[in-house]
């Protein structure tokens, strides 16, 4: 994905959140990057504790008492939401960014009927309660939920798990907002169901033109959706690229792992599933050098002492080790000083932008051998 | 729904009818002649039979039961011998001053009580929240026989503000409003305690959940959020709770009748338990058990009222 | 053999653990001001109950009526009241008779309570629903108008205090001992032991009383401030404890009526009543805070 580009509905700058627990903070989000291109779809895929939910609340400023944002900008539609006051946070929620959670079971308020939700969150529009209706009808159409007038009577209790997720995505897109946050969306569904509403989301997406932030550990999902991709692991984002430089060219081993252990790529291959040794590495007591070494089958030496860099592998696609920047050859030894003369990742991730954006013209030649610290004075 | 609401009328109406018989037996099987106890020992042999065969005493107790059953069934819970009036009458007569009692003690608690709940829930952890909490709890232990005397003293004898006895001139309805602040005090301060910590615990509860997070989301205006989203789910519990409460709420009725100086049917079994009326007595109980479980099936139709879940279920 | 000695082996380990975690609670408990205050309440009420006796400076029955309606004094510490008699004498002693009452009707109820309910829970599915019907009816009476109707029956009397709590607090225990029963009784355990032949009274013995004991002396202990409210109201009714014999209830009748002569027995009626509810619900409130971990989390 291309970092500052032009047009980016969201970007998410050097993020970092806490959790406030009983061992002492939780390290949950750690210099998160992150673009969303207005109108596209943005993946973001990890496994559950790598900081996906957390990233999604954080752009909402919807975290939990005892959550902490304590570094970052989150910067929607030129404005930073961190800064923003109380109200003005309410006027973009619902209206601008907008949001379908995991459970549908849960997630709508099980005394008000439908209609009544779905009249209540226009209630800044000016607009007769014919005309607010009307239009809530109109969206319960158009994500596919049949009798749409009748239902609009009815109680979340009285929709089935699949129309009550169409049901949250209708009341998402009702506001015509800028962006959606999709959180696990078709988690909670069963496979056939999940297809029907990824599809019936991608439409919509095109219909409405709203940019998709779209949450998930299931990469089938992803690949269908979206057109970039974001790894995260253990609070930190590991690899950032297209779909097809994701999917094709993994530059990251947790990236690898993820595709391997992926059921819908092994099913014919083998009865077993594969999956990843070795547990999250735990937030409170990072380990030091790269999170995901302990778990890493390829980690050598610096791997357990320096964090990594975010590499430049090709126009847009980058990760966070250092084998990635080994691949490139003979950058390497170079590129070990640079990270062990303690460029932070903050500093690392400014400057990989910088340097895709550079090397512009230079793409495709030598891919990878340009490292992130290497080109990072401060 | 329907299903289930007829179970919960089946139950109550049992629950009446073991009680109208447990409470029947009960006079009976008690050692010594309820005939006796009511017309004194010195009364003559042929009035005491007179009176046994007129109240039906001498067929066997199942009998007694169902005659009783079936006279209750049709409204009438025998006679009072000392006024030769029919029980019912009696009891029904008194009735309406009691339910004025409790309900206003109950209103003025909802008024206080829910708002301090809500209040609590929102602004969790404050001063507010400590303060109330322990008021609440302190409300909730003080027996209100000592709240009413208390507040007499305080309210009526040493700052003579309200009226302490009586209930106010027949026909002049400030003046019976008047008299019934005090009453109504008493009845109601431990309700507020009740109210208040139940509506928080359970406003804790339902702002916690999802559905919550989804309306934040969707930036609506945070008092929408807490009256329409979440206290009408947060008030079902207590619903319940003012269903089952009624009991306690007659039994504060009683002291407070008596403390007052009120009529009532706490004053009229008051007076039928020194006089030995039990046939006021045992009315006077019945009509209340009647009222107790008739609002707790009531406070459970609410519930399906209020709670679409509910409605719908088989 | 081994088997029987494992269990009789395990309780006593439990009891030594139970000890110290009850000692560290009450330090927990003592940490909060609240708790504290709650403590030092139920001691002080309970303390003066048990050496009323000794603590009493006066005759509670001796009547002096020279010295009638007199307020606080050094000599008389609470005043005196309508026919002389020291007002602080009798509540102590009051509240000895408040103590025993509860003690005996709480321990009465406890004990018939605990029976019913382990019938409910083991018996058969009728006799189960039948105690169950009984019990929600017994409940379904208010209190003080069940109390009065066995008043009129039995005539106001201590023992018809007492009896007015057992019949209305067994619904209370039998309904836990039901509960807790019912679920024991289908847990694997259980299952496990009776498909080897253990006998019901081992399984009582072992399983079920250890279990349900807890939580029962729990509610028991609870319950006291609640017993002790209904003996003080009946009382004052004046159709529980009879005269001459003090109660925290008659003396707040008594003063009562001289309200308007002077408000120190009103008051000194009331005040021990208002320290024993707070006191056992303080110390109630703080011991659940200690003892529901989900609670002290929040903290």
């Amino acid at each position: 994905m291309r970092r500052g580009a032009k047009g980016a509905v969201l970007e998410v700058r050097a993020l970092s959140v806490e959790f406030s627990t009983a061992r002492g903070p939780l390290k949950a989000l750690r210099n998160v990057d992150l673009d969303v291109p207005a109108g596209s779809v943005v993946g973001v895929v990890g496994e559950s504790g790598s900081g996906k939910s957390t990233l999604a609340g954080a752009v909402m400023r919807l975290l939990a008492e005892n959550t902490r944002i304590t570094a970052g900008e989150v910067r929607f539609e030129g404005r930073d939401l961190l800064r923003a006051s109380n109200a003005e946070m309410r006027a973009i929620r619902g209206e601008r960014i907008s949001m379908v959670f995991q459970d549908p079971m849960t997630s709508l308020n099980p005394v008000l009927s439908i209609g009544t939700q779905m009249v209540d969150i226009q209630y800044r529009r000016d607009r007769s309660r014919e005309e607010k209706n009307a239009r809530a009808v109109e969206m319960l159409r158009r994500v596919g939920i049949p009798d749409a007038e009748r239902r609009m009577a009815h109680y979340p209790h009285q929709f089935s798990g699949g129309m009550r997720q169409r049901v949250a995505i209708a009341m998402a897109l009702e506001t015509e907002p800028a962006l959606l946050i999709a959180d696990e969306p078709t988690t909670a569904l069963d496979a056939t169901l999940e297809v029907q509403i990824i599809h019936r989301l991608k439409d919509l997406q095109r219909s409405e033109g709203c940019a998709i932030l779209f949450i998930s550990h299931h990469l089938g999902v992803i690949a269908e959706l979206c057109d970039y991709v974001v790894v995260m692991y253990g609070g930190e984002v590991v690899e950032r690229g297209t779909v097809r430089d994701i999917f094709h060219r993994p530059g990251h081993p947790y990236t690898e792992k993820l595709l391997e252990c992926d059921p819908a790529r092994i099913a014919d291959r083998s009865r077993d599933l594969p999956t990843i040794p070795g547990d999250v590495p735990d937030l409170v007591a990072l380990p030091r050098g790269c999170v995901f070494a302990p778990r890493c089958a390829k980690a050598v030496d610096v791997c357990g002492r320096d964090a990594p860099p975010d590499v430049w592998l090709e126009e847009g696609h980058e990760a966070k080790c250092h084998l990635a920047a080994k691949a490139g050859g003979g950058a390497a030894s170079g590129f070990e000083g640079g990270a062990a003369s303690g460029a932070g990742p903050r500093a690392g991730a400014g400057a990989a932008s910088g340097t895709a954006a550079e090397s512009g013209a230079g793409e495709g030649a030598g891919a990878g051998t340009r490292t992130a610290s290497g080109g990072a004075p401060a | 729904m329907w299903l289930y609401l007829c179970k919960r009328v089946v139950l109550g109406a049992v629950i009446v009818v073991v009680a109208v018989s447990l409470l029947y037996s009960m006079i009976h099987l008690v050692p010594g002649d309820p005939v006796k106890i009511v017309l004194g020992p010195r009364a003559s042999p042929e009035l005491q039979a007179a009176i046994h065969e007129k109240l039906g005493l001498n067929d066997p107790l199942p009998v007694q039961i169902l005659n009783f059953l079936g006279n209750v069934a049709t409204g009438d819970l025998g006679v009072d011998v000392f006024k030769n009036r029919p029980v019912a009458d009696i009891v029904l007569e008194q009735l309406p001053h009691t339910v004025v009692l409790v309900v206003t003690g109950i209103g003025w608690a909802m008024l206080l009580g829910i708002p301090l709940g809500c209040a609590s829930a929102i602004h969790r952890n404050s001063v507010l929240d400590r303060i109330a909490g322990v008021l609440s709890v302190s409300c909730i232990a003080i027996p209100s026989f000592v709240v009413a005397i208390y507040a007499v003293m305080l309210f009526a004898v040493t700052l003579k503000w309200l009226p302490a006895i009586g209930a106010g001139e027949r026909g002049n309805l400030a003046s019976q409003a008047w008299h019934l602040v005090l009453p109504a005090f008493a009845v109601g301060l431990s309700w507020v305690g009740y109210l208040a910590r139940l509506v928080r615990a359970s406003m804790l509860e339902i702002l916690g959940e999802a559905h919550v997070r989804t309306a934040r989301a969707f930036g609506l205006p945070e008092r929408t959020i807490v009256l329409k989203y979440v206290l009408r789910l947060a008030i079902l519990p207590t619903i319940t709770l003012l269903g089952m409460g009624i009991g306690i709420l007659i039994s504060s009725a009683v002291f407070a009748e008596i403390v007052f100086a009120r009529p009532g049917v706490g004053r009229l079994i008051f007076d039928a338990v020194s006089t030995r009326n039990y046939p006021v007595v045992m009315g006077a109980v019945l009509i209340t058990t009647v009222l107790f479980v008739v609002s707790t099936t009531l406070s459970d139709l609410i519930n399906a009222l209020v709670d679409p879940r509910l409605r719908s279920e088989e | 053999m081994a088997v029987t000695t494992t269990a009789a082996a395990t309780p006593a380990l439990e009891n030594l653990g139970a000890w110290t975690a009850f000692r560290r609670s009450i330090g927990r408990v003592v940490r909060e001001p609240l708790g504290a205050l709650g403590l030092f309440m139920v001691v002080l009420i309970v303390g003066s109950a048990i050496g009323a006796d000794w603590l009493a400076p006066f005759d509670p029955n001796k009547i002096d009526i020279r010295a009638k309606l007199e307020p606080p004094s050094v000599e008389h510490l609470l005043g005196t009241d309508q026919l002389g008699r020291d007002i602080f004498s009798r509540v102590l002693v009051g509240g000895q008779i408040a103590l025993k009452v509860s003690l005996v009707a709480i321990g009465a109820a406890l004990a018939v309570g605990l029976v019913l309910g382990l019938i409910a829970g083991f018996g058969p599915r009728w006799l189960d629903h039948g105690l169950v019907l009984l019990f929600d009816t017994v409940r379904s009476f208010p209190t003080v108008m069940f109390a009065l109707a066995l008043i009129t029956l039995l005539g106001p009397s201590l023992e018809t205090v007492v009896v007015v709590v057992v019949v209305t607090q067994i619904p209370i225990y039998a309904r836990m001992v039901r509960t807790q029963t019912l679920a024991l009784r289908s847990a694997e355990f259980i299952m496990a032991e009776r498909v080897m032949g253990a006998g019901f009274f081992r399984i009582l013995a072992v399983h079920i009383l250890p279990n349900v004991i807890g939580p029962l002396l729990i509610l028991a202990s609870m319950d006291i401030p609640f017993v002790i409210t209904i003996e003080a109201g009946l009382s004052f009714l004046g159709m529980g404890v009879r005269p001459p014999t003090p109660s925290w209830g008659t003396i707040l009748n008594d003063g009562y009526s001289f309200l308007y002569n002077t408000p120190w027995p009103a008051i000194a009626g009331g005040l021990p009543v208002i320290i024993t509810t707070l006191g056992f619900t303080f110390l109630g409130e703080s011991l659940r805070d200690v003892f529901d971990p989900k609670l002290r989390k929040d903290v």
